[in-house]
């Protein structure tokens, strides 16, 4: 097992140099001058050159590209072309909270969704399984932008419930330390500024957790229906164990499978998909991050951030196929 | 016959299912008991009504569709149709335990063996986990896995169809059952690995004192192991004798099909003589007798009245117009 997870460490490396070169093409990949559709039609002759200095542009391709790479490895990811801020900097305050976010949202999505699924196929028919199924369908077709807008009206301007947007409330005191709020307050001991962070977590986070919540419910239901008829729960229950024993672990263990593979997939989307929702909850990650960056044309922040989230979206699917062998022993690294 | 009382005693037993496509009678009106320490055997071919039987004892029978309509099932004097799923459960693996066909599929796939075997037994003793792992030991000692410490850490893969089987009898062991339905449990094997959980099958009967019923479509395996034979035909019992006295006085037509499809080694290659035509649509039985449209000596008789079972010897049922004026025998069933 280890040396699998060896092994495949050492294969992303082939993967993330693919990424690398891609990420790098992509500023020389623009039609015309690079410089100039980074700083616009008004800019003079010596800013274009300055510009094109300072990003390398004159030198080869192999040159600049060795030089990219040589940076990144040093942890060096540039800096803004507008802000002139350290990318870097900004990315070690922004992606915790992305990410913090899809793992909330991912959380929310597998533990309900799961539930619902279990639910609907065990009581296969039942209102709850018409009602979670409908549900489920409504929930991979609603825009995010729209429920988001209208999670706000309810629960921040009818209600006044939940905060509207930003993770924690001005004059709530964190001392960050890893800038993952929940965690920090968990650290630190905080536990107003952790109920406040939950607070602020719960709609973006419901938002963005809709769509593979639902797919994760139809996917488990559909799973658990085909494994329920099988012969070896047939002998769980000709054994006498408890009917919930049977539902949850003989069951859904066997059926966590393609459940798995869903949330590997969509947990890769989310950290990607987490712009519209970063933008509607003002929510300071790199989802917002990397959409003004797009706007302003700043393409060392694009291509930085696209570097990051494939190489999460490459880890996290690691995890999953590492996670396969947790729950199928049949399954063979060789 | 009645010096012992009975420790299962089943009466007029009818299992329906209800589909779409109309009611199936897989199980028909079925008496029959069976005796502490004894061998049952029910014979029939697929789609008999020999396993819903089984299912239907244990309350396993999946419902909806099926549903046990009419009839008692008196285990030790309560019946069992009575009882809910949690105190049926109960009962199961406990008191009543059940071997199924296929053990390539009857086991979990994605636990241990030692898991499957442990929860077993504390699903039903007030044992310790360390305690029930050595029954557990024990219990792979007795039906004969060599080197049980070590392969209770296996899964079911790495077992072959013979130790799986093995397996499956040892789980149904673990809690000592007054009763275990085996069902085809040979069916699946290799002939030679056959004839050795046959052997296992008495071997335990004699240690354990538990009664046993066998349900089987090979009359080779009723002639090793059986001391009575309940021969199934659409859901209702056709002949109910013992098995020397069946296979010497054997009555019913289908009983005699039955055995003349049976090879037998003789001087001369000879044909084998098979029943023609197929089971009945159990939605649809015929009127009169059910085995009429396949039977050698149908009677018009036949094809207008259903005949009861009838005794026409000492301990000698048989369901068939041939045998009903011989004598004026009264009718068992009401």
């Amino acid at each position: 097992m280890l040396k699998y997870i060896i092994r495949r460490l050492i294969m992303l490396i082939p993967v993330l140099i693919g990424v690398s070169i891609l990420t790098f093409s992509l500023i020389h990949l623009i039609p015309g001058d690079p410089a100039r559709s980074m700083l616009g039609e008004k800019a003079t002759e010596a800013q274009l050159e300055s510009l094109r200095e300072e990003l390398g542009l004159n030198d080869s391709y192999i040159v600049q590209y060795g030089r990219f790479l040589g940076d990144i490895l040093q942890g060096d990811l540039g800096e803004s072309i507008q802000s002139k801020e350290d990318i870097a900097i900004q990315l070690l305050h922004k992606l915790p909270a992305t990410v913090e976010l899809t793992i909330f949202a991912m959380l929310l999505a597998v533990i309900i969704g799961v539930l619902a699924g279990v639910i609907a196929a065990v009581k296969q028919y039942s209102w709850f399984d018409n009602i979670s199924m409908t549900g489920a369908l409504f929930g991979v077709s609603l825009p995010i932008f729209w429920l988001g807008l209208m999670m706000i009206w309810l629960f921040s301007v009818t209600l006044n419930i939940l905060p509207p947007s930003g993770r924690l409330t001005s004059g709530v005191e964190l001392n960050t330390i890893t800038n993952f709020y929940l965690l920090d307050s968990i650290l630190t001991g905080n536990w107003l500024a952790f109920k406040d962070a939950f607070l602020h977590l719960l709609m973006p986070g419901l938002a963005l957790g809709t769509i593979p919540m639902a797919i994760i419910a139809r996917m488990t239901r559909s799973s658990m229906l085909e494994v329920m008829r099988q012969d070896y729960i047939r002998t769980a229950d000709a054994k006498g164990l408890k009917k919930h024993f049977v539902i949850f672990q003989h069951a859904l263990k066997n059926a966590a499978l393609p459940v798995l593979t869903v949330i590997g997939l969509q947990f890769g989307l989310l950290l990607g998909g987490a712009v519209l929702t970063e933008t509607i909850f003002s929510w300071p990650g790199i989802g917002r991050y990397v959409y003004l960056a797009v706007l302003g044309r700043d393409y060392p922040i694009v291509q930085s951030t696209i570097l990051i989230v494939a190489t999460i979206f490459v880890l996290v699917n690691l995890l999953t196929d590492v996670l396969y062998k947790y729950f199928d022993p049949r399954i063979r690294y060789e | 016959m009645e010096s012992e009382s009975p420790l299962l005693k089943v009466s007029n037993l009818h299992t329906h299912f209800f589909t779409k496509s109309g009611i199936v009678k897989a199980v028909d009106g079925v008496d029959f008991d069976i005796k502490p320490g004894e061998t049952l055997g029910i014979v029939g071919e697929s789609g008999s009504g020999k396993s819903i039987t089984a299912m239907s004892i244990l309350g396993l029978v999946p419902s909806p569709p099926g549903k046990i309509v009419n009839g008692e099932v008196l285990f030790k004097g309560e019946n069992l149709v009575d009882k809910t799923d949690k105190q049926m459960r109960k009962i199961r693996g406990n008191e009543i335990s059940m071997v199924f066909q296929d053990p390539m599929t009857s086991l979990n796939p994605v636990f241990t063996v030692e898991k499957q075997m442990i929860e077993t037994i504390l699903a039903h003793e007030k044992f310790t986990k360390k305690q029930a792992r050595k029954r557990a030991i024990e219990l792979l000692e007795l039906v004969g896995i060599p080197d049980p410490q070590k392969r209770l850490k296996n899964y079911p893969h790495e077992f072959s169809g013979g130790m799986r089987q093995r397996v499956m009898i040892a789980i149904a062991l673990s809690c000592n059952p007054s009763l275990l339905i085996a069902d085809e449990p040979t069916t699946a094997l290799d002939v030679t690995i056959q004839a050795q959980i046959l052997e296992l099958f008495k071997k335990m009967q004699k240690e354990l004192d538990m009664a046993i019923i066998m349900i089987t479509h090979d009359l080779g395996v009723v002639a090793e192991v059986c001391d009575r034979v309940m021969v199934m035909y659409a859901g209702k019992p056709v002949e109910f004798t013992d098995t020397t006295n069946l296979f010497d006085e054997g009555k019913h037509p289908y009983t005699l099909g039955l055995m003349n499809s049976i090879p037998k080694i003789t001087a001369e290659k000879q044909k084998l003589e098979a029943i023609d035509g197929v089971p009945p649509d159990l939605r649809a039985l015929p009127k009169g007798c059910s085995f009429a449209p396949r039977c050698k000596h149908v009677m018009e008789s036949c094809l207008t009245i259903d005949p009861n079972l009838r005794e026409v010897d000492d301990n000698h049922l048989v369901r068939c117009l041939l045998y009903e004026e011989s004598e004026s025998k009264k009718a068992v069933t009401p």
